[in-house]
């Protein structure tokens, strides 16, 4: 009976994290919108779009070869997986041992590798200038994700995400500086990675400075509804990581009572909403960076995360 | 079981002169290269079953060959067996590859006497348990891989990669010996004596040194590596890729006999040495192959990142064997050791596709390929499983030797000494910098050379490659996956030899539960590769099935889109030099110097606008370069010796005589 109802939640979680990035995206556009005193599109235009890119014909480039269409599967079920790993509304579900928070980096690492594989099989100009920026991005913004990855293990004694998720919401953990810089260095990895504003612009398309949109120029119909998909997956992660890192509170463990991980469900809508809403503001509120400014954008939290990492070396509790 | 290893390897130095005559017969080289895939075969699976069955047997020989109060001195223990497993794995793949590569090769008498002595030689080194028959062997197997460097000797690169690589080689050989004679000095060259000897501990600390100087020069660390680039690609493929996955790992053996297994207790200063050179060298090493558009020359700098990770690994073994920690030493020795194994898979397996480019093209320059994927499908299948595997990305097997690497630097907090604290994290962030510049070097080496439209006549008209070679490449294909979704086997069989050499082993792994990898405790960290693996193959599938079931499964085919402006010229692509100009230009004004010169003829005129890119190797100039120079300087004075009369040199002899009489008198 337990073993059903573990693999009960962690369908889950599964089916939940898919489910909601759609809506996480169309939220955080709608409150872009009426920042800007537009009206918007509807909360749930991110699906209609979904439905309607997966009805329509697929039309591939002439010299598009087998790997071009096996790589939005690629990416979705890679991206799909390590959603599935963060906990959201409950701590400790069957799989979340499986990977812990370097393998999840890792994980999204090989989604951005076939990604930008993608971008340069049509043998396009504009795929190219695509995959080579977001491989210059990605080089800077995978390493500050590791070692921030390193001083949050370093802080909670544990790679695994369950385990630092419960160790932050005890009172061991106290105000540490070198927390408040990992903070701040996943925020900045988190805009990057996910192609916010200022590192990218997710609204824009034929913009020389344009890196995630350039890469998938030449995806239409169900393939670009996948990869548009794990975008939102993505975004969903990223939010769910620093809520389940640095917002423990209020997460269920999983052989909680119904009502207790209904009530976990609550609070993690909760904390989607709030990030969502301030990730809006803080796009509204800045403008975008030119390419070569990103660096040291990313060089800044790269460092960051250096020095939280160093710090916890120095000492124990920094 | 010595006995049959020891009996393999007579073979194959059989096969050597044999290889003078076969290379004059038109099937001479697959009867060649067959006997090596035999000899090899034998020797990997006797070291396997060394390794699994009876590690703590470590049976020895003497044979009455060498120094004649010594002989020559053989033992097969735990360390021996796994790198005789790594040796003699790539030296199966090599030959098997080579059986339908090496048909192609121009002149093969340059080629096939040397090869099964240079493995043969590999063996030897691993195998031998005296100073006298390592450095034979040592020397034996540079002077083999040099000759097959230059084999195609009417290409001047060629030739003055083997003059850089024949002086490097001489310099590491020379370090080692004298090593090996601080070592032997009051022991003998026996290497149980050494064993059992106690030197002092300013004299380890000089051994040590050397050794990272004599065994490192071998490897490729920074800023030793400069012959590494030069001489890895200019051998044929598949000696390419036993130089570069597997002589690399000799030295790495070398290392480790050395300062884990001959002298005693570490100190923690040594494991500081190895951290400043291992770090540095994983990310410069990376660097610099991005900056290359020769695809060899790529594979060969990333082979300096690779010994610069294991390097790193070994270090963390150092540092915490010498402070006590011998179980977390174990994990990071452990570590060490898988990716000694994986990155021979891989790197063999990288080279062999490379091989198999160069000889349906002619090509290694990937500015001239381009959409290989659609005329050699299968060859670019495997060096895609390759460029995964390589990147550190899971669920491939390079991901689970880093992420045991990152595991070991996590708890180094606990180390007590102050300089490692510091030292350590910075470490930690060169290798986060060097795993995803890997990442950035092989999209690019994939994208360039396998995607896209050819840019070239003979990308445009490459066929796919023998069945011999792709036998090979997908065999190491799959050991990759299999290395990397069930790593707790590849753990669990390393057990002995971290044993040995560290005084501990890692927790057992087999019989967890689906076979996750835990190194220390589940509430800490834990991967399971499997899982991961079945969960992107069941959902990828499953979104598949769902997706062309209920929505739409049409496809039609169309021009590319490109913005509504495609262009029928395969130069509108970006190129290898234009792909990393990005990173070049964040990275490379600091480590290169790179500076991009543009000339923009004034309007209306005809002229064609030019961008020129200048690149430095600063280790180069500012190390080599001088001493070349230093030693020209000299040589130019000191050849005036040369030009004398007789009455001069008469004059110099009487000096030198007093001189002499002078120093012995006083």
């Amino acid at each position: 009976m337990n073993g059903l109802r573990d693999i009960l939640s962690q369908g889950a979680q599964m089916s939940l994290v898919l489910g909601l990035a759609p809506l996480l995206t169309g939220f955080v556009r709608k409150v872009k919108a009426r920042l800007l005193r537009r009206r918007g599109p509807p909360l749930l235009q991110p699906y209609r779009d979904l439905v309607r890119l997966m009805r329509k014909d697929v039309v591939l480039a002439d010299n598009a070869s087998w790997l071009f269409r096996v790589i939005p599967y690629l990416m979705f079920a890679g991206t799909w997986v390590a959603a599935s790993l963060v906990p959201t509304f409950g701590n400790g579900l069957l799989f979340s041992w499986t990977a812990d928070l370097i393998a999840i980096t890792a994980l999204l690492g090989s989604a951005r590798f076939f990604q930008a594989l993608a971008g340069m099989d049509v043998g396009t100009a504009f795929g190219g200038i695509g995959s080579s920026r977001e491989v210059m991005i990605a080089s800077l913004a995978e390493p500050a994700m590791l070692i921030t990855a390193f001083s949050v293990a370093m802080i909670a004694g544990s790679t695994q995400l369950p385990t630092v998720a419960e160790f932050m919401g005890s009172d061991a953990v106290g105000l540490r500086v070198s927390l408040g810089m990992a903070f701040v260095a996943l925020t900045i990895v988190a805009l990057a990675e996910n192609a916010r504003i200022p590192v990218d612009n997710p609204a824009t398309h034929l913009e020389l400075t344009m890196v995630h949109e350039a890469m998938v120029l030449e995806y239409s119909g169900r393939h670009l509804a996948l990869i548009d998909l794990s975008s939102q997956l993505k975004l969903l992660l990223y939010v769910s990581l620093i809520a389940c890192v640095f917002l423990p509170w209020g997460t269920a463990t999983a052989d909680a009572s119904v009502a207790r991980l209904a009530l976990g469900t609550l609070v993690y809508f909760g904390k989607l909403t709030v990030l969502g809403f301030l990730l809006a503001v803080f796009e509204t509120a800045i403008a975008k960076m030119r390419v070569f400014r990103i660096p040291e954008f990313l060089g800044a939290a790269l460092m960051l995360a250096l020095l939280a990492t160093l710090l916890r070396f120095v000492s124990g509790s920094l | 079981m010595i006995a049959v290893a020891l009996w393999s390897v007579a073979a194959l130095l059989a096969l050597a002169p044999a290889g003078v005559v076969l290379s004059t017969r038109p099937r001479g080289s697959i009867i060649l290269y067959g006997g090596c895939l035999i000899a090899t075969s034998t020797l990997c699976v006797t070291a396997l079953s060394a390794l699994l069955y009876s590690p703590q047997l470590a049976p020895s020989a003497i044979l009455p060959i060498g120094l004649p109060w010594l002989g020559a001195h053989f033992r097969l223990d735990a360390l021996s067996a796994f790198f005789l497993v790594v040796v003699n794995l790539g030296g199966v793949a090599a030959s098997l590859f080579a059986i339908g590569y090496g048909q192609h090769e121009d002149s093969p008498g340059r080629v096939l006497p040397f090869y099964p002595a240079y493995l043969a030689a590999m063996n030897v080194v691993v195998l031998a348990n005296d100073a006298f028959s390592f450095l034979v062997a040592w020397e034996f197997m540079s002077l083999t891989s040099w000759a097959m460097v230059v084999s195609h000797h009417r290409d001047a690169e060629n030739v003055r990669a083997g003059y850089v690589y024949l002086l490097m080689a001489s310099f590491g050989t020379l370090a080692l010996l004298l090593a090996f004679g601080l070592l032997a000095s009051n022991a003998g060259y026996d290497f149980d004596a050494i064993r059992a000897s106690h030197p002092s501990a300013a004299l380890t600390g000089t051994v040590v040194i050397l050794v990272l100087l004599g065994a490192g020069s071998k490897a490729g660390l920074v800023p030793l590596h400069a012959w590494l680039p030069l001489a890895h690609p200019a051998a044929p493929s598949h000696v390419s890729g036993l130089m570069s996955g597997v002589m690399t790992k000799v030295a790495v053996y070398g290392f480790v006999r050395i300062v884990f297994d001959l002298v005693p207790e570490p100190v923690w200063w040594w494991s500081m040495v190895v951290l400043l050179v291992g770090g540095p060298t994983a990310t410069l090493g990376v660097l610099y192959a991005l900056m290359q558009r020769d695809i060899k020359r790529v594979l060969a700098y990333s082979t300096i990142e690779n010994i610069g990770i294991i390097f790193t690994g070994l270090g963390l073994a150092l540092a915490f064997k010498a402070e006590g920690l011998d179980w977390v030493a174990a994990l990071a020795f452990t570590a060490a050791m898988m990716h000694v194994f994986n990155h021979a898979l891989f790197k063999s397996l990288l080279f062999f596709g490379a091989g198999a480019v160069l000889g349906a093209t002619g090509e290694r320059d990937m500015e001239k390929l381009g959409g290989l994927i659609h005329r050699m499908p299968k060859t670019a299948f495997v060096m895609l499983v390759g460029c995964v595997a390589i990147s550190a990305l899971p669920p491939f097997n390079g991901f689970v030797s880093e992420w045991l690497i990152f595991q070991a630097i996590l708890l180094s907090p606990q180390l007590p000494s102050w300089g490692l604290k510091l030292v350590i994290p910075a470490v930690g962030g060169l290798l986060a910098l060097a795993a995803a510049f890997a990442a950035a070097c092989f999209v690019k080496l994939f994208g360039i050379s396998f995607l896209g439209r050819p840019r070239s006549d003979v990308a445009a008209s490459a066929h796919e490659t023998d069945r011999f070679s792709l036998t090979a490449m997908f065999a190491l294909a799959a050991f990759c996956l299999i290395a990397g979704i069930l790593p707790g086997l590849f753990i669990d069989a390393l057990a002995p030899v971290s044993k040995d050499m560290v005084g501990n082993i890692m927790p057992h792994q087999v019989g967890l539960q689906w076979l996750t990898i835990v190194p220390i405790a589940e509430s800490r960290s834990s991967y399971n590769g499997l899982l991961v693996f079945l969960f992107v193959a069941l959902c990828g599938t499953a979104a598949a099935s769902a997706i062309h079931r209920l929505a739409s499964d049409r496809l039609r085919r169309a021009p590319a889109w490109d913005c509504g402006y495609p262009d029928a010229n395969p130069a509108i692509q970006y190129s290898a030099s234009s792909f990393s100009q990005p990173i070049r230009r964040v990275f490379g004004s600091v480590v290169f110097g790179a500076r991009e010169i543009g000339e923009m003829p004034p309007p209306s005129s005809p002229l064609p606008a030019r961008l020129q890119v200048e690149l430095h190797d600063r280790i180069w100039d500012w190390l080599y370069a001088p001493i070349a120079r230093a030693i020209g300087f000299a040589t130019e004075r000191i050849n005036i010796l040369q030009f004398l009369s007789i009455r001069r040199y008469l004059t110099l002899v009487f000096v030198a005589l007093v001189v002499l009489l002078l120093v012995v008198a006083l």
